[in-house]
């Protein structure tokens, strides 16, 4: 017997017009079941969440599928026909002590010698870390603090932490001016400021924050630009692309996920969610087609952005400790990891093994950062102190012949 | 011992995934077979049980591993700071020793990831116990901390003590060598979890972190649908073969190996090594000469050309060559307009359309009638990335056109044949005697004189050329 009675029929195309999609379903299962109750258009809202985080994860699968059809090798087996590196030694060159506790960030000059960090006691200081002398030093209203950056022209430092705003202090040369003074409040947010850095001029500033948002500002009148939606939970890390359009930054957060996002939209363009726990940091590879991230998993990971996948994985069962700064060497080759157990473990970047593991901090690594021209590196640390390092003994056997063979000792 | 809920610590669980690794190491070390070899060890008169060397722990970590001695003293070392294995002798000093010492493994029931964080209650009857067991044996911040807690949780100080009293009655009837080895076990989690103020704390965090189980986010409809939506934009993405992506991962470290210091070292000297400054200041903007390495990246691709200001100054010359400047200088006018403070833009976008955009105007540029008509309608309600499209046209046409012919020009190879290759530095006689270091003058001076118009404070870091005494 057809249920399909023409006022059934009728029914049916009214429901259809007059009715969201969600509450049809459920209209039209309430007309053909056999429940004698009333048919209700009510929609409890816990259900429609639950209907959509499923929905989502099942789309979040098949995406991975798809990506997973195009890779058809590995970055070690492409590697097979590069020369391996042998070990590097690494020496220490300068040890920056003056912060009175932990030391939580850093940035470069673009001079190739000056840096700015900051750290638990509120002081940020900036260094000519060539000659270890403190140029600068300011104590903000807060502690923690979190994140600093060295605006472009060198004119001007950023920072912020608990205090949830990233503030700007141009640097006076004036000793007896008090830099606080002209401090300029740019970015707000909710929730704990976790990174910052100036956009491609000291006029705009990206901020991420333990708020789950990140967000363009504009340095001058403090107005908010754009704010990027879609990290489930704080967000800790980013970094502006080096692409020849320049409009777009990953971001990485502890939801496990690195976002790709487009400055101008605000949408998120590319996602990907392999790491199994926080991720503290994200960095361009050079070229821009991809980018690396350091994980409290331990791992270190690299992302290809068009082949839209993780393509390697740089671990050691021996590192157990999470990774919380990662940067690459000026060619890519080599990918720099600062971790918690206060080691720096260098990585061959194309063969996936590690080329050096560095000693010397006495408590984590909270941040590392290779200088503008590739010549050295810093890393900071919850020791109090910053160490400027590069390669130490060129021995003859790893060191590739070339136009500009070097005996460096 | 009372039991710990562990709710509240939860978010902070979460973050210690290197626990869960930690004990999955020490569960390997006590593997019947492939484990370490325990034997008994002598502590003053007393036979302990089930320990091993110090030696050992590190003999294992580099046979399992594969590792050198100093990563498995390392990992050791962490091993012991974070209360999974505990010294015997001098129990309160938290260190690897990599001789025969003798070390215990912790109880799992006193592992750092079960029993954390650690109750005040649980406190008091341990700092009871002791303070009963042997009078002043309590060190100077545990009498503190033990007054504090008097006080806090004076309620229940009673049942304190009367656990203490239990616990103390219940360990007098074992064997020595068990109360020894449960004394220190025990003392070992609370010199981890109470630490000596001022001393190092493993335990110590940082600013707490919210993840998708405690998020500060509102995982709405709004967060799973924009999630959907991006799923479904994904899923029609255009994918590159992973053999074709990472090919370029080759190129590009080969490309660049001798332009990365690291890699290859850099000429005459590396200025954090030799104290020599003389590698910056052949690479400065306003150089005369540049050097080879730096003509030759102008080559590797547009972008390079672009971001060195004298390559781009060298573009620009060619350009003015083939009477098609005007191309740059409107890139250029773009990227400020993008970059610049939002209270200049409608002035900006203003001088553009003038300069560049406006029939007749001085140096206009070929962009396709269907950009320009886009671009035209856009100025009307201006704004930040209004001129998006007209650039990256521009940019293109420059890319795939000018560009190249550029690098074939006699003026690019020209540059490249004057280009400076600097001689490598030779290591001085007294390698002991350090160069002195000198200063630069701050990136923020030249800002400052051009604003102050020469103020007297000019004495600043420049106005003494500081020779500053090498620092160790």
């Amino acid at each position: 017997v057809s249920i399909y009675t023409p006022d059934l029929q009728n029914i049916l195309s009214l429901l259809f017009f007059l009715l969201p999609a969600s509450a049809l379903t459920t209209g039209i299962y309430m007309i053909f079941s056999t429940k004698p109750e009333m048919a209700t258009q009510e929609i409890q809202p816990n259900e429609t969440l639950t209907n959509l985080k499923a929905e989502s994860d099942t789309l979040k699968t098949k995406l991975e599928d798809e990506r997973a059809k195009l890779h058809d090798v590995e970055l070690h087996q492409v590697a097979e026909k590069v020369d391996g590196l042998g070990q590097f030694i690494m020496k220490t060159r300068r040890t920056l002590k003056g912060h009175g506790n932990k030391v939580l960030c850093m940035d470069w000059c673009k001079d190739k010698r000056r840096i700015v960090s900051s750290s638990q006691d509120g002081k940020v200081i900036v260094w000519d870390a060539f000659t270890t002398n403190k140029e600068h030093a300011v104590t903000m209203p807060c502690t923690w603090v979190m994140a600093c950056a060295y605006a472009p022209s060198g004119c001007a430092v950023a920072c912020g932490g608990l205090d949830n705003k990233c503030s700007v202090y141009p640097l006076s040369l004036d000793k007896n001016e008090n830099l606080a003074a002209k401090k300029k409040s740019v970015a707000m947010h909710t929730n704990y400021l976790s990174a910052c850095s100036f956009t491609n001029s000291d006029m705009q500033i990206l901020t991420s924050s333990g708020d789950g948002t990140c967000a363009l500002w504009d340095v001058e009148s403090g107005q908010l630009l754009q704010s990027f939606h879609g990290h489930a939970a704080d967000v800790l890390c980013l970094d502006l692309a080096p692409s020849e359009t320049g409009n777009t930054f990953v971001s990485g957060g502890c939801d496990k996920k690195a976002n790709v996002w487009d400055m101008r939209s605000g949408q998120c363009i590319q996602s990907f969610e392999t790491h199994e726990s926080d991720i503290n940091s994200v960095r361009y590879y050079p070229s821009g087609d991809a980018f690396a991230s350091g994980s409290d998993d331990a791992t270190c990971r690299l992302y290809d952005l068009r082949a839209d996948r993780e393509v390697a994985i740089y671990s050691k069962e021996s590192i157990i400790f999470g990774a919380s700064s990662v940067d690459f060497s000026l060619s890519g080759r080599l990918l720099f990891g600062g971790y918690n157990d206060y080691t720096i473990n260098v990585w061959d970047v194309l063969k996936g093994t590690r080329v050096s593991i560095l000693f010397g901090h006495e408590n984590r690594v909270s941040t590392l950062r290779l200088s503008p021209d590739g010549t050295a590196f810093c890393s900071g640390s919850w020791d109090h102190t910053l160490r400027v390092r590069d390669r130490g003994v060129i021995t003859w056997a790893t060191f590739p012949k070339g136009p500009h063979s070097q005996g460096e000792r | 011992m009372t039991i710990n809920t562990l709710t509240k610590g939860g978010a902070q669980r979460e973050q210690m995934y290197c626990l869960r690794k930690m004990e999955r190491v020490i569960v390997a070390m006590q593997d019947p077979d492939m484990g370490m070899k325990m034997r008994n060890q002598r502590l003053l008169i007393t036979v302990i049980p089930h320990a091993m060397t110090g030696n050992d722990v590190i003999e294992w970590l580099i046979q399992k591993y594969n590792i050198t001695e100093e990563e498995a003293r390392h990992l050791g070392g962490l091993l012991v700071q974070y209360g999974y294995i505990y010294p015997l002798r001098e129990p309160r000093s938290l260190l690897l020793r990599s001789d025969d010492s003798p070390y215990r493994f912790q109880t799992p029931y006193f592992w750092t990831s079960s029993r954390w964080p650690a109750t005040e209650l649980d406190y008091a009857i341990y700092l009871a116990k002791k303070n009963i067991r042997k009078q002043g044996e309590l060190v100077d911040y545990e009498k503190e901390n033990y007054s504090i807690l008097h006080k806090r949780i004076n309620h229940t100080w009673d049942f304190v003590v009367m656990q203490a009293r239990e616990q103390l009655r219940a360990s007098k009837q074992r064997r020595k060598a068990d109360r020894i080895v449960l004394e220190c076990q025990e003392q070992a989690y609370w010199l981890i979890n109470k630490p000596c103020p001022g001393a190092f704390d493993v335990l110590d965090l940082g600013p707490e972190r919210c993840n998708v189980l405690s998020s500060r986010v509102a995982l709405n409809a709004d967060h799973y649908r924009r999630e959907i939506e991006h799923s479904r934009r994904a899923l029609g993405r255009n994918r590159v073969k992973s053999s074709i992506c990472l090919e370029s991962f080759m190129k590009y470290s080969e490309q660049y190996l001798h332009h990365d210091p690291i890699m290859s070292g850099c000429l005459p000297s590396n200025p954090w090594i030799s104290d020599d400054t003389s590698h910056w200041t052949i690479n400065t903007d306003m150089v005369g000469i540049p050097t080879r390495l730096r003509v030759e990246r102008w080559s590797f691709s547009f972008m390079e050309l672009l971001n060195d200001s004298m390559g781009r100054r060298e573009f620009m010359i060619y350009l003015e060559k083939e009477f098609s400047a005007e191309n740059l200088c409107f890139w250029v006018a773009c990227e400020d307009l993008r970059h610049g403070e939002s209270s200049k833009i409608i002035l900006k976008v203003e001088e553009v359309y003038k300069n560049f955009l406006a029939p007749g105007a001085a140096r206009w540029v070929n962009i396709d009638s269907k950009t320009m008509e886009r671009t035209l309608e856009g100025i009307k309600r201006p704004h930040r990335f209004i001129m998006d499209d007209a650039q990256m046209h521009i940019y293109f046409l420059m890319k795939k056109d000018s560009y190249p012919r550029y690098l074939k020009s006699e003026l690019y190879k020209n540059m490249l044949a004057k280009a400076i290759v600097p001689q490598e530095t030779k290591k001085s006689v007294f390698p002991f005697m350090r160069r002195q270091r000198h200063s630069s003058p701050s990136p923020a001076m030249v800002t400052q004189a051009t604003e102050d118009d020469g103020k007297a404070k000019g004495a600043g870091p420049t106005g003494t050329s500081s020779t500053t005494n090498s620092q160790i």
